[in-house]
């Protein structure tokens, strides 16, 4: 899922400065899961600004809503009526929900209440951390299911580096040499060989190098 | 055992600490309660295992939302207590209430009552 957390609140609250009445927008989707922007969230962020513009002697009124997602446009087409009245809109989302707001609401202030993070999981409850480096051409059957594009801090793809010790990147004690990761579990596997296969360079044009990236399925396109 | 605590305190009873949620402690402050303080179940006594130490993150995390937002998380405690130990209910009703009596009342009502005035003077 996509992982994002709250800005502080004196920046949500800046941004918002001049509005008398805003609709903030959660997602059920990725930042409720992660917490940081779904119904509960956008009730408590919509509770803290009211006392805190109240406490300034410039109340705010505030509207809020949780949609099924952002991410999609239909979704957001039901936030029309409560759009209309409004200052501004705050978007509890990732970075993909706000941009889809500003673009359907394009007269309206749209303003971000996250910061979006990462593609990741939880490994405990409350905490979560980056998996995924969105590279666009996975090679995690030839890593034992560990991705060294993200988990290595230089994504080198023949590691390890000189820079791991006892099984901890050089970056820090807490994070694990995802190369070491990566040997101990072919190791187990009992496929050691595959490592030593020579691989040609990772083909990158698949990444960011052409820009922002477009995914197209013809068989579900209507019309 | 009659005892006396501050009359200025109304009891919101939940089933459970743990069912302490950020939006009603929040709420309650908006609502105009001067402080808050959560009774829970004494630190290992929880029927649920867990509620009271659930409870207590929860109340931490909106102590420092309320100084985030100018409120203030000293208006907002945390104590544990089981439900036989009487005297020290009232000891700390009365303990909490001095600690607000010093913070003032909740500075939300003060903002209200200025803009009525405000706006009575413009009527």
């Amino acid at each position: 899922m996509i992982i994002a957390q709250q800005k502080p609140i004196k920046d949500i609250a800046a941004m918002i400065a001049d509005c008398k009445k805003v609709l903030l927008v959660g997602c059920a989707g990725c930042v409720t899961v992660c917490l940081s922007g779904g119904e509960k969230e956008t009730e408590v962020l919509a509770s803290s600004l009211r006392i805190m513009r109240r406490l300034q002697g410039n109340p705010l009124e505030t509207v809020t809503y949780t949609a099924t997602r952002q991410c999609d446009p239909e979704y957001i087409e039901t936030l029309e009526n409560l759009v209309k009245d409004v200052d501004a809109v705050v978007s509890l989302a990732c970075g993909v929900g706000v941009q889809y707001l500003a673009e359907r609401f394009h007269d309206k202030w749209v303003v971000p209440a996250q910061n979006t993070m990462f593609v990741g999981g939880s490994t405990a409850h409350g905490v979560w951390e980056e998996r995924c480096g969105l590279c666009g051409d996975c090679i995690l059957h030839r890593t034992g299911g560990i991705c060294p594009i993200i988990r290595c801090s230089k994504s080198i793809l023949n590691g390890p580096c000189g820079g791991s010790q006892y099984g901890k990147c050089e970056i820090s004690k807490d994070v694990d040499c995802a190369w070491q990761l990566i040997y101990d579990r072919m190791k187990a596997l009992g496929k050691l060989d595959k490592l030593l296969e020579i691989q040609p360079p990772k083909d990158w044009s698949k990444s960011r190098d052409g820009g922002p990236r477009k995914a197209i399925r013809e068989d579900v396109m209507i019309g | 055992m009659r005892l006396q605590y501050s009359p200025n305190i109304r009891i919101v009873e939940m089933p459970c600490s743990g069912t302490i949620d950020h939006r009603v402690l929040l709420q309650a402050f908006e609502d105009g309660a001067d402080g808050v303080f959560v009774a829970g179940c004494m630190e290992g006594d929880c029927h649920f295992q867990k509620g009271n130490y659930r409870a207590k993150k929860r109340v931490n995390a909106v102590k420092k939302l309320l100084d985030e937002i100018g409120m203030g998380g000293e208006r907002l405690e945390m104590y544990n207590l089981s439900a036989a130990m009487g005297p020290r209910f009232a000891e700390i009703a009365n303990e909490m209430t001095e600690r607000i009596r010093r913070l003032g009342p909740n500075p939300l009502k003060k903002q209200s009552a200025e803009t009525t005035e405000k706006e009575g003077d413009v009527a």
